[in-house]
């Protein structure tokens, strides 16, 4: 008992001291006074240079969040957000960068402390196999870095666009393709989605732009990295990525924020579309931050996450490692609307210290023999709470739709909670769902057997959540699964290494 | 030179209720010692405590490893000693590989000791051999530990562990429970040819049968969280003669 005991008490800790990446960057910023209002929407689009039809389709979304409630059925429990009290808009003050130079050295400083590389050459020189070396694991990435509201850098442009691949801010594509973001944007989350969709409908001021042409395996995987910086700031990016028939794309996202006592709200919409035959493999590692020990600051993350199979045989996975922010609501969910066309759901969730998560999927099979599945590993610690909430639905004229959900959540002391919220409507009587739930405790004989060979507590309360969400991370690209694992074991280690 | 282990008059407790009652056992390097005894004599209960498992308060009494004070000890701590427990039943833990326990066990404690790491090829090596000497397949070593083994294969994997970290100390618990003959040999074969001038063993058994395949060279009768009575060998045999009820009338 003692043992399990200490180990709790120095988990609570943890989260404070052990966020590695809560430092904060110096620079100027340009920032939109706070509030918001019909002027804030025509100043961000007039920031971003956009054409008449994209403010009017902010403004419609604006004028639409006014009459809108934010929800309440998520079991999370947070102060009211007073809206008019935050910047919708903040930018490095250095502007229309050509080239990589010229870029503050402190914001490339910033990415490079976290380890994400915006250099090409650097990267190509870490990434590239040397003669005589075959590891398949190292592979080019390309990345676009958002920086609070903007996209400061996108790497492997040129290599890209010879595979006919587009990838950059989706400020520039609203300008520069302005017939596929007419033809994609708000298709899958429609501007009237729900609250916090509606609000980034009317705000966001970047994301990345994603299209892969007929018939291409996008050449490298592409990541983008989110960066909140500026103080009493809301982030809201938007992420829009088609994978044309045939196509093929892997995606990664990951994001962090400085340590800040007061809470800091992010709100992002993800819209994917794959049309037929098409796959897009979509992974997220979240690190906001997640407040300190108390349960003070961290960020608020109300995310809308959707993937639409519109063509027959496509395919959406999503894969989530979710071990940052104060308050997690999120849902990426897939609309099978194509005959054939699968959805994938693994996640990982950790909560420690206050931290509350409510997240889980939507599976919503509409063509015929569509089929899905869902494997959601929920880690409960500290004080937090921890919720998986799935839906999981045939409609009536979908025949033969398969789904299969498994549910473990694995708590770590008594002070905690793991609750799942399971929905299964079946209008069509061909449907097979089947869905296994388990919660357990960590087991005390287990830590001890690993203690008497020798591993120490942290150790191995590290091996066997590691081992518990194996067959999660085994989902994700090498390179992100070897961070997320290092990282699961920081989120409940404490101060091992 | 100390003995290897000294359990002098121990006194331990499991919630408010005293478990042992003042027990005394001194083992020597190169000893082979049984502990025999009737169900819920404490016989498990001083395995843990030896090893260090929480929830046990000592109240009385000492335990020396090597000349020192073992009680003082985190459990890996005591591992990385040489205190090797066989667990009567061995936990699965699922997801983790058992190639990757043994890798992290073993370098743990040789981090521990302020010994180098094992360089990938030697420590697959040395596992692969030691896993062929106890009839362990290398399909084995790729599953998760000890889930969907058999109690034969859980018990031989105890075996391949306590191999490859060279304890001093052998504990084995109830190491026959649920053993048909055939896997009792191979898993005795495998602690017999760990026998050395340098290691003892602690055999936990309630049947004589194992002592068969394991020949004892000490034989104690613990009774009431007390050992009652302590001989050679053939005290085992007498044991399997005429059961366990005299001593636990002793003990009363
Ligand atoms: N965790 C525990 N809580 C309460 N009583 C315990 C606990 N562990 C052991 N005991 C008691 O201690 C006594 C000795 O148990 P044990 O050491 O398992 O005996 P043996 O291994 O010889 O069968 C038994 O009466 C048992 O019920
Ligand atoms: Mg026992």
């Amino acid at each position: 008992m003692a043992a399990v005991q200490e180990t709790i008490d120095q988990v609570r800790l943890i989260d404070v001291d052990q966020y590695r990446y809560g430092f904060e960057t110096l620079i100027e910023s340009e920032l939109a006074p706070k509030g918001l209002s019909e002027d804030i929407v025509r100043y961000i689009s007039a920031k971003k240079n956009e054409p008449e039809w994209m403010l009017e389709w902010r403004l419609e979304a604006y004028r639409r969040w006014l009459t809108m409630e934010e929800p309440t059925w998520a079991r999370v429990d947070y102060p009211k957000i007073d809206f008019q009290d935050l910047h919708y808009y903040s930018a490095p003050k250095k502007k229309s960068i050509a080239s990589l130079d010229e870029i503050d050295p402190e914001i490339l400083k910033t990415y490079e402390k976290l380890g994400i590389p915006l250099r090409e050459v650097a990267m190509l020189e870490g990434v590239e196999p040397q003669p005589g070396d075959v590891d398949p694991n190292r592979r080019k990435i390309a990345v676009d870095a958002v920086f609070d509201s903007v996209s400061v850098a996108t790497t492997f442009q040129a290599e890209l666009k010879k595979a006919g691949v587009i990838f950059m801010p989706i400020s520039e594509a609203i300008r520069e393709h302005p017939e596929l973001v007419k033809q994609y944007l708000g298709t899958v989350v429609p501007t009237s989605d729900n609250f916090y969709a509606t609000l980034n409908s009317a705000v966001f001021s970047d994301g990345s732009f994603v299209y892969i042409p007929p018939g291409v395996k996008c050449p490298m995987e592409l990541s983008t990295y989110f960066r909140i910086n500026e103080r009493n700031t809301g982030q809201f990016e938007r992420t829009l990525i088609i994978a044309d028939k045939g196509a093929y794309v892997s995606y990664l996202e990951g994001c962090t924020a400085p340590q800040r006592d007061e809470n800091q709200l992010h709100a992002a919409v993800v819209e994917l579309v794959t049309l037929d035959d098409a796959e897009i493999k979509y992974s997220t590692v979240q690190n906001w931050y997640p407040g300190n020990s108390e349960g003070k600051g961290g960020i608020y993350n109300f995310v809308t996450k959707r993937g639409d199979c519109r063509g027959n045989n496509s395919k959406i996975s999503w894969t989530q490692v979710e071990t940052g922010s104060a308050i997690t609501w999120k849902y990426p969910s897939c609309i099978l609307r194509g005959d054939n066309s699968r959805g994938e759901f693994y996640s990982i969730a950790i909560s420690n210290g206050y931290q509350q998560v409510d997240s889980g999927t939507k599976m919503i099979h509409l063509g015929n023999n569509t089929t899905s599945r869902i494997i959601s590993k929920g880690i409960a610690a500290g004080k937090s709470q921890n919720t998986y909430r799935g839906l999981v639905t045939a409609h009536r004229k979908a025949k033969n739709a398969r789904n299969f959900t498994a549910c473990d959540s694995l708590l770590i002391g008594d002070q905690c909670g793991a609750h799942t919220v399971p929905y299964i409507e079946a209008k069509n009587s061909s449907a097979l769902f089947e869905h296994e739930a388990t919660t357990s405790k960590i087991s005390e004989d287990v830590l001890f057997y690993c203690v008497q060979r020798g591993l120490s507590q942290e150790e191995a309360v590290g091996l066997v959540v590691n081992g518990f969400v194996k067959d999660v991370l085994q989902q994700l690209p090498m390179e992100f699964a070897v961070e997320a694992q290092k990282l699961i074991s920081i989120s409940l280690e404490g101060s091992v290494g | 030179m100390p003995a290897l282990l000294e359990v002098k008059n121990l006194q331990v407790r499991v919630e408010e209720r005293e478990i042992l009652h003042g027990l005394t056992l001194t083992v020597n390097a190169g000893e082979v010692h049984a502990i025999m005894g009737p169900n819920g004599s404490g016989k498990s209960t001083l395995s843990h405590v030896i090893a260090g498992k929480p929830g046990y308060e000592v109240t009385g009494g000492e335990i020396l490893f090597k000349g020192e004070d073992l009680l003082e000890m985190e459990a890996d701590e005591r591992a990385a000693k040489g205190v090797f427990l066989a667990f009567q039943y061995p936990v699965e833990i699922p997801g983790v590989a058992t190639m990757t326990f043994l890798r992290t066990a073993l370098n743990a404690q040789r981090k521990a000791r302020g010994e180098s790491e094992f360089s990938t090829p030697d420590f697959l090596k040395k596992v692969r051999e030691v896993a062929a000497s106890l009839n362990i397949p290398q399909d084995m070593l790729r599953r998760g530990v000890n889930v969907g083994f058999s109690g034969g294969e859980k018990k031989r994997n105890e075996v391949l562990q306590m191999a490859l970290f060279q304890p001093s100390l052998c504990i084995l618990d109830e190491m026959d429970s649920g053993l048909d003959i055939d896997a009792l040999r191979i898993a005795s074969e495998g602690v017999n040819a760990l026998r050395s001038s340098e290691r003892a063993m602690v055999v936990i058994t309630h049947y004589q049968r194992l002592l068969n395949y394991i020949v004892p060279d000490h034989v104690h009768v613990m009774s009431k969280g007390r050992v009652v009575k302590t001989g050679g060998k053939e005290l085992a045999l007498e044991l399997e003669a005429s059961g366990y009820a005299q001593y636990e009338d002793v003990a009363a």
